[in-house]
């Protein structure tokens, strides 16, 4: 333990109590969603609650469709983002001139930074009618249109944390790859890489966080009906997500009511799901760092 | 120095507003009345129009508008924490009880009506249909246009939010064709849509979707269907003339609920609002007079 001056003392305090508040807050949601929600288990009926039907003022509350409406958004803006984060994050640090990195990371992070309610307003009136023409859908306000905004959303977070992974991988390992003959793409692909592998993956799992908590932009251009999926097309189909749901029809449900408390159900099943894609993505990041690899970086 | 400056502007804002609220003491004391009117989404606007206009005329009397739906405007007026509750539907039975329990005897007042207009893309050749034909499409037992005398395209339903009032009115109007035992629900194919704007906005771009909206809301980028309240009836289309006569099967009224012992500031206002220069502006905003205009 350091000795601590007296003058330190208070700020330590400060720096300790801050630190904790914010398990606190995390602690008093997670109190406050279960208070609110898990009574939906015993008003709703069961049977009701995970029924294929979603229609809250005739008292219809099945959540599965919601629940598959979310998931394959995710996976679908997932699989947009993955090749284009990952790529984009190998061009700006291993391959893009100075200029061009100076340009691209500025650029990202005004990408980042887009509100995502404006995002939607170009899926309404770009997106949505590009895709009915072009792939000649009933109509474009689908999970596809959603899930193309929401890696748009993704994408930067992607692009910024693999980077950020792929600058800690030692310069010894790319001058021993080029020393040893190998070409710059072999360089990249079969060491730089999979030395960042940890924090690459760490970086799909928080885009995928972020993926699956957006509300606005989804809510916007993917049609919000609630279709229980039965197939593949369901992406091209409209599609209603969890977070849609809570946003649009919160705000005129009456307090404690099963709808309420159901809302606030769909909420803790939201909640559940970032919990486990944050505590794979630190699990990811932990493991198979090997003491070497944490001394070097 | 710029504090100084800063902070001399400060004081003297601070002393003018002090002027200006002595100045107007005297006017405001003489009869200062205060009108909470509170209630539905759909008619918050007119309220408000309603509200700037009558301040002209009667400077004396001031009135506080919002919204948050019908249900929050009545239970309002039930609780007595307003003047006058504005519906999009009429207030249900349970509600009179709640209300006379607290002593308060609700007034009902037809202020306006609403016409729900059927909007289609202007390419789509259907300009008619029936009632029941619009109910059996957003049922999901209708899915291509070709079936109501269109090309072969799929029906793509667009709807309003279930928390809409005219969501609810459109369920029990045209989707269960005004049959209160029929438990039947839209398609689950129906997008909903958070706004009025997205309903109008996907129906000017999409040839295959029918949606519905409140005249007021209907743009020249849409096209709306002439509606039929049965087979052999005429075919009509949505207009101040053929919602007062009653030939447009999917209107609505709008109103006021006030309490029977209101003060003579809530009954005047009540009164003016039936007046031709308040139901010009019901026009001018796109709904239906209550009195032809004139």
């Amino acid at each position: 333990m350091i000795e601590q001056t007296p003058r330190e003392r208070p700020i330590n305090l400060l720096i300790k109590a801050s630190g904790y508040s914010s398990i606190l807050f995390v602690l008093l949601i997670l109190f406050f969603l279960l208070r609110e929600g898990l009574p939906a288990i015993t008003s709703a009926e069961l049977s009701s609650l995970f029924g294929t039907i979603w229609y809250p003022i005739e008292d219809y509350f099945g959540i599965w469709p919601l629940i598959f409406g979310s998931i394959i958004v995710t996976i679908t803006a997932i699989l947009i983002a993955i090749p284009l984060g990952i790529g984009t994050s190998l061009y700006i640090s291993e391959v893009a001139p100075l200029w061009a990195k100076n340009l691209l990371k500025p650029l990202i992070e005004i990408l980042a930074g887009l509100p995502s309610v404006v995002l939607g307003f170009i899926g309404i009136q770009v997106a949505a009618p590009l895709l009915r023409e072009g792939l000649n859908l009933p109509t474009g306000l689908s999970g596809l249109t959603g899930a193309i905004l929401l890696a748009f959303i993704a994408t930067p977070t992607v692009v910024s944390i693999s980077e950020d992974a792929l600058n800690t991988v030692p310069a010894s390992y790319r001058q021993a790859a080029l020393a040893l003959g190998a070409t710059k793409w072999q360089t990249l692909w079969n060491i730089t890489l999979p030395a960042a592998k940890s924090g690459v993956l760490t970086a799909v799992m928080l885009g995928v966080g972020r993926a699956i908590g957006e509300t606005m932009a989804v809510m916007m251009v993917t049609g919000n009906a609630p279709v229980m999926p039965h197939g593949l097309d369901a992406i091209i189909l409209p599609i209603r997500t969890m977070t849609a749901t809570i946003a649009s029809e919160m705000g005129e449900v009456a307090t404690g009511s099963p709808h309420y408390q159901v809302l606030f159900f769909i909420g803790i099943i939201l909640f559940l799901l970032s919990l486990t894609i944050n505590v794979i993505a630190s699990w990811v990041s932990t493991r198979g760092l090997k003491r070497s690899e944490r001394s070097l970086s | 120095m710029k504090w100084k400056i800063l902070s001399f502007i400060l004081c003297l804002s601070l002393l003018l507003t002090g002027c200006a609220a002595d100045s107007d003491q005297p006017a405001a004391e003489t009869s200062s009345v205060y009108i909470q009117n509170k209630g539905s989404d759909t008619i918050v606007n007119l309220a408000l129009a309603w509200a700037e206009r009558y301040q002209t005329i009667r400077p004396d009397v001031r009135l506080s508008v919002t919204g948050g739906g019908s249900g929050t405007g009545i239970t309002s007026l039930i609780n007595g924490t307003v003047d006058i509750a504005n519906a999009s539907r009429a207030i249900k039975s349970e509600e009179i009880k709640a209300a006379e329990a607290n002593g308060i005897e609700p007034v009902e007042h037809v202020i306006a009506r609403d016409a729900i207009a059927v909007i289609v893309n202007p390419q789509n050749p259907v300009d008619q249909l029936t009632l029941e034909q619009i109910s059996r499409i957003y049922r999901g037992e209708i899915t291509n246009w070709k079936e109501v005398g269109g090309e072969d395209r799929p029906i793509v339903r667009l709807s309003r939010e279930t928390n809409s009032g005219t969501h609810v009115y459109f369920l029990e109007a045209v989707v269960r064709l005004g049959n209160s035992n029929d438990k039947t629900i839209f398609s689950p194919l129906t997008l909903l849509l958070p706004s009025s704007e997205g309903i109008i906005a996907e129906v000017s771009s999409n040839p295959n979707a029918i949606g519905y909206d409140g005249l007021g809301y209907v743009t020249h980028e849409v096209k709306m269907i002439a509606v039929s309240p049965g087979k052999g009836q005429p075919y009509v289309l949505p207009s101040i003339d053929s919602v007062n006569d009653k030939s447009y099967p999917i209107a609505r009224d709008l109103y006021m609920y006030s309490r029977k012992d209101s003060s003579q500031a809530v009954l005047d206002y009540l009164q003016w609002v039936l007046s031709d220069e308040a139901q010009q502006i019901v026009a001018d905003l796109g709904f239906v007079p209550v009195l032809p205009a004139p």
